[in-house]
């Protein structure tokens, strides 16, 4: 409603002075005025008792709403099957029971919040009221009965006297906190060698993650992009992630000759080269593997590794080399590891060197 | 007929006989042309390849070389298969429109006749891939679970867990899987268009195939449910961050400028 529909005798006389704080004048001692608190205006609410009723209803209204909505809720945790699905524009095909417990809720939630806000809009008070700051520190009489206080129940425990409860107490004090202390040690024990080692080792077959059948040279074609395990890993070990975790290798094929690194091309057989899929960085799995370029990309960091130049980084903050197995063809013509990786494969730790 | 030759002269009548032997040699041709083709049917695989010759040395030789050896433009097309030649030229990737990081999915420009012609002349440069039959990547005994674990095993480092693609090097990008043809899924994995890797049958089994093209379209398909509602794309906490600091924040603070707003006030005017 605008202050045009109130009628005139309603509206109160203009206030020309401030109300609260009085105003003070610059001077010697405050160089800046103060103004004072602005004059109080009167809201719609505060003159005209019908927009007052008119914003109890509103308030009222909401408070409603929100009882209802939670009725609502109750009502759709009993009523709706979990595994309802009804389409809803533009959230598409959505479970039934998720959207009506999260509408309703929020509903009931809101409501409360726009009516408490607006009754303290509309209705409370809404005058302006300055209070001075006091002193935190008590006063003196009251320090001096504390410090009183204080000294006279030292007196009265007797701690000072028995020396025995004294020093006992300080013990148990002192010890207490050695449990917690203690709790500590299972944090460890200290690794020792195992980020050194994985389950590869010497004649291990290398086992492709998705058939579970071991590799033949022959199953791997330039270009591809295959994963594989250890010989021996199963997925309903108890260790297995533990294990794969460390274990992960990618496995690819490049053609001999577009292999720049020495040591890359006698670890490989036939072009077909194994390298660790835990990224040096902070240890993502990484095989974003682009068959033209050779590049290995993390999508974690971005570290880039060049496959075909050693696992070379060539972008990223990784800061080592994907660590490559060595491997070979057994005498049945499987692909085999012919020993563990010989670094740590993952993210660089303090003693790794 | 007296009427017909009363018009012999009439200026349009030399347009109309010959538009009329146009027609005749036109209709002649069609009724025979395709009957003598037909009649050379010792080899129609051979007529295909020599189609598809045609149509290379128009569309590709520029770039792959008149014998589908390669140039430094394109690369070489002995036996990469007809697989790989329905995937690039049926998604429209092929023929490239400029060079570049990577050569995106267009509008295909072919006909399926002209692309399994053009098929049949590539897989005569060099053993490769076949185009797969239908019941090589239709739905019916596909573990859909299986699939979805095979997919985050080779496929979600790149595509995302449900195939909604994502970002590599250098302005290369794996696409979206979200509506493209079964047929062309199981021939990217088959063959490794551009940067993909390939996943040969000798890794990724043809059952394997079949169970991650039932995943994606169980995880992309229309009637895929969504339970906790809008899905903003599938990406992750890049769009769902998004989401919540625009609209999130956003709602907040416009409840705390209302909060904070002046009321209507009573003022003589």
């Amino acid at each position: 409603m605008s202050s045009q529909d109130i009628p005139e005798e309603k509206l109160p006389a203009e206030q020309d002075r401030p109300h609260g704080a009085a105003a003070r004048p610059a001077d010697e001692t405050n160089p800046f005025a103060d103004p004072g608190l602005p004059p109080h205006e009167p809201r719609v609410q505060d003159v005209d008792e019908r927009a007052a009723k008119r914003s109890e209803r509103t308030v009222a209204l909401l408070f409603t709403l929100s009882m209802l909505a939670t009725i609502g809720f109750i009502a759709s945790f009993v009523a709706i099957p979990v595994d309802k699905s009804v389409y809803i524009f533009p959230l598409g095909h959505i479970s039934a029971l998720n959207f009506a417990l999260g509408m309703t809720l929020g509903v009931a939630l809101f409501a409360i919040g726009a009516g408490a806000v607006h009754w303290a809009r509309t209705l409370m008070s809404d005058e302006e009221v300055a209070d001075e700051r006091h002193p935190i520190e008590a006063s003196p009489e009251v320090r001096a009965k504390v410090h009183a206080d204080f000294k006279q129940g030292a007196k009265e425990s007797v701690i000072g006297r028995r020396k025995l409860i004294r020093n006992t107490m300080l013990g148990a004090l002192t010890l207490v906190p050695l449990s917690g202390v203690v709790l500590l040690r299972d944090l460890g024990p200290l690794p020792g060698t195992k980020l050194r080692h994985t389950l590869w080792s010497k004649g291990k077959l290398l086992v492709n993650m998705n058939t579970n059948e071991p590799l033949r040279p022959s199953d791997v074609a330039v270009g591809s992009l295959t994963f594989a395990m250890p010989e021996g890993l199963e997925e309903h070990d108890e260790d297995f992630q533990n294990e794969i975790a460390k274990a992960a290798l990618m496995i690819i094929r490049l053609e001999p000759d577009s292999i720049k690194d020495k040591r890359e091309l006698e670890w490989s057989h036939e072009g077909i080269v194994a390298y660790s899929k835990i990224c040096t960085h902070v240890g993502c799995p990484i095989s974003l593997y682009e068959q033209q370029t050779h590049h290995a990309l993390c999508p974690c960091h971005q570290s880039t590794f060049d496959l075909a130049d050693g696992a070379r980084v060539i972008f990223g903050p990784a800061g080592h080399a994907l660590p490559q197995l060595r491997i070979g063809v057994n005498d049945e013509g499987y692909l085999e590891a012919l020993g563990d990786f010989e670094e740590p494969v993952g993210p660089a730790y303090w003693e790794r060197g | 007929m007296k009427k017909l030759s009363a018009r012999r002269r009439h200026p349009l009548a030399a347009l109309v006989v010959l538009l009329l032997a146009l027609a005749c040699t036109g209709g002649l041709y069609a009724a025979f042309a395709p009957a003598s083709k037909a009649q050379a049917d010792e080899s129609a695989q051979s007529l295909a390849i020599d189609e598809g010759k045609k149509l290379y040395a128009v569309g590709c030789a520029s770039c792959h070389g008149t014998g589908g050896q390669g140039t430094t433009d394109g690369p070489s097309l002995v036996g990469v298969g007809a697989a790989a030649v329905d995937f690039q030229v049926g998604t429209g990737r092929m023929p490239a429109q400029q060079p570049g990081a990577q050569v995106p999915k267009k509008k295909v420009i072919y006909s399926q006749a002209e692309i399994d012609q053009l098929a049949a002349y590539i897989a005569s440069l060099g053993a490769g891939p076949a185009i797969p039959s239908e019941e090589k990547y239709g739905p019916e005994g596909a573990d859909i679970a299986k699939g979805g674990e095979l997919f985050r095993t080779n496929c979600a480092q790149c595509h995302n867990f449900t195939g909604k693609g994502g970002a590599l090097t250098h302005g290369k990008f794996a696409p979206s899987l979200e509506g493209v043809d079964p047929k062309h899924i199981y021939e990217a994995m088959q063959t490794g268009p551009q940067n993909m890797p390939s996943f040969p049958d000798t890794t990724l089994s043809e059952q394997n195939k079949k169970d991650i093209i039932a995943y994606l379209d169980a995880v992309n398909g229309d009637d895929t449910e969504s339970p906790g509602g809008l899905s903003l794309g599938g990406l992750g906490p890049v769009s769902e961050g998004l989401f919540a600091w625009v609209f999130g924040l956003g709602a907040l603070i416009a409840v705390a400028v209302w909060v904070a707003a002046r009321t209507a006030k009573a003022k003589k005017s």
